[in-house]
């Protein structure tokens, strides 16, 4: 039988606020366990909730970037459940009335041209808030509670059940791992979790209608995790079902030492979550003037950017995909066409040259190179080393023949290790500039054409391959530096070719 | 609508709240006699009326984001049973 994959995602993106979401608490990363958790954050009694409206102006941009509708009057609920490290017994979500709604995100499956692209739809996207952290292990049979997680905000961004194949799910996971980091409403560290995300996955008989049941696998917090699990999932579900054994909605989780999903122990009604909306916190209202004022400060988003590249500079897609791939990769390419206005030369440096090179430094789990730090100067993750303004006065260095292509592969290298190196320097010292003097060409090619009378009178009998013995004897005597297609022009006129 | 003794029982299993018999049995009739309270309520023609989520119709005040709680560690966890190592001890939770 041929099964159809069926995944939803469910992602929580840590929001980028120096403040929690309802206190004043700090949300630095690695601080001293609760030295970040106040009286609202462990619950103490009396405390009210203040809603912080950084976190609302975040909800506001992804609504924007995702084309949502953005609710004018949202409700804030309990979600009540009990788990030490959630002191008030209950997490404060929306539940009915959530503040994005809708919208939808365009990714792009596969590799290089034969990529395909696709719309995955949004159901909605809410505002709450982290709990804290239980830590299981060294406290002599009792866990450690930590609660400077707690409070912290966080949007999470539910898809429809549209994607088809864990391919297509990680695709998803990562235009919107680059979109929140793009609009600059998540950090996207996935190792310290401001992005993780649940994979709700059933499969079905091709050409059925009905959904099967699901299983939820639970914090994903790296794309190939996410790729394995979904795998292990889909084909535990389809060997259940094959076997006569109906599968049961549940919570798993993975493990990447077996490279399986495990069923976590969870009693019938632990999902009774008894929502109901928070007193403590009045309506959120969200006026049409202060959308418009949130959507004036945000940047051209990704896929606007991707479509000017290619309808302004003729990229094809899959180079505008990459190059929009991250903020801080676009704002490098577009950078460095401002100063030297060569698009094509410079999509190309910036898609081989450097991303390779910034490949062979740090990179994410997926060996993608982590581009986003130029804006964000991170330390401890690599960076685009050379500065766009010098990587385009490399490119004019060619476009202008001072250097050959291998010539500036050459500096590119040199510059990389010490940007700190002026373009025309490293090409002055490596002696890399190329002869354009014609005069000087010209009668280093009547040598060569003199000491190769072999090759001469072969190339005139007609023999093809003579001539290119003969450019490379010339290239030879000029060690590299002239420009190889001045002196194939110059040795076709003379051999009257 | 009204609880029997089964449903009292889930939901205080579900608040962690341990109940005798004999609680059981009284906090069942408090509870039935609250919802026969909002039973009343329900009898109320609401039609055309829009639903609110609070009693008072005013909307969310905001909060700048700004830093304003300091580390207080010290003060709470004096009030807290155990802790070892800046963290709450808790019985041992097993997922």
């Amino acid at each position: 039988m041929n099964w159809e994959v069926v995944i939803g995602l469910e992602t929580h993106a840590q929001l980028r606020t120096k403040s929690k979401i309802f206190s004043g608490s700090s949300i630095a990363f690695g601080a001293e366990p609760n030295v970040q958790a106040s009286a609202v954050d462990i619950a103490l009694p009396g405390v009210l909730p203040v809603l912080n409206r950084e976190a609302v102006v975040c909800a506001i941009k992804f609504g924007l970037a995702v084309g949502a509708q953005i609710a004018p009057r949202s409700i804030f609920a309990r979600k009540n459940y009990f788990y030490p490290d959630l002191p008030k017994g209950y997490q404060i979500s929306q539940f009915e009335i959530p503040v994005v709604l809708g919208g939808g995100l365009t990714i792009r499956v596969g590799a290089g041209d034969t990529a395909t692209e696709k719309f995955v739809h949004l159901t909605r996207a809410h505002l709450e808030e982290d709990a804290g952290k239980s830590l299981h292990e060294d406290f002599h049979g009792r866990t450690g509670i930590d609660l400077n997680r707690a409070g912290t905000p966080l949007l999470e961004i539910v898809t429809e059940p549209e994607m088809r194949s864990s391919a297509e799910a990680v695709a998803y996971a990562k235009a919107l791992h680059a979109l929140v980091q793009w609009i600059g409403i998540c950090d996207g560290n996935m190792q310290e979790g401001s992005f993780r995300c649940d994979a709700n996955v059933s499969v079905r008989p091709l050409g059925q209608k009905e959904f099967g049941t699901r299983r939820e696998i639970k914090n994903l917090n790296s794309f190939r995790f996410m790729q394995q699990a979904i795998d292990f999932e889909v084909q535990w579900q389809i060997n259940e079902i094959e076997e006569g054994r109906a599968i049961h909605q549940a919570t798993v989780l993975f493990d990447p030492d077996s490279g399986e999903t495990r069923s976590m122990r969870s009693k019938e009604d632990a999902h009774d979550y008894r929502y109901f909306p928070d007193p403590d916190l009045l309506p959120l209202e969200i006026t049409a003037d202060w959308i418009a004022q949130v959507k004036s400060g945000l940047p051209e988003l990704p896929q606007a950017m991707k479509a000017r590249f290619e309808a302004d500079y003729g990229l094809s897609p899959y180079d505008a995909a990459i190059l929009t791939g991250s903020r801080g990769m676009a704002e490098y390419f577009t950078a460095a066409v401002d100063v030297c206005n060569q698009p094509k030369l410079v999509a190309n440096w910036v898609i081989n040259e450097v991303r390779r090179s910034m490949s062979e430094g740090a990179s994410d789990q997926e060996g993608e190179p982590l581009a986003s730090e130029v804006r964000d100067g991170l330390p401890g993750r690599d960076v685009i080393r050379i500065p766009a303004g010098k990587l385009a006065k490399l490119i004019s260095r060619i476009t202008d023949a001072t250097i050959s292509n291998a010539g500036a592969k050459k500096v590119f290298i040199e510059l990389w290790t010490g940007p700190d190196q002026e373009v025309d320097e490293v090409i002055e010292r490596m002696g890399l500039k190329q002869i354009t003097d014609t005069g000087a060409i010209e009668a280093l090619v009547d040598e060569v054409l003199a000491a190769n009378q072999k090759s001469v009178e072969e190339y005139r009998a007609g023999k093809e391959k003579a001539f290119n013995a003969l450019v490379g004897q010339a290239m030879k005597a000029t060690r590299g530096k002239a420009n190889p297609q001045q002196v194939t022009d110059l040795l076709k006129k003379k051999l009257g070719a | 609508m009204s609880l029997n003794l089964e449903d009292v029982a889930r939901i205080a299993r579900l608040a962690r709240i341990e109940l005798s018999a004999a609680e059981r049995e009284t906090t069942r009739d408090q509870l039935n006699g609250i919802l026969g309270f909002i039973e009343q309520l329900q009898a109320v023609d609401t039609a055309g009326i829009e639903p609110m989520a609070h009693a008072v119709d005013v909307v969310q005040r905001l909060r700048p984001d700004t830093v304003t709680e300091t580390d207080r560690r010290a003060d709470f966890q004096a009030l807290a049973p155990e802790t070892e190592a800046g963290l709450y001890l808790v019985p041992r939770v097993v997922e």
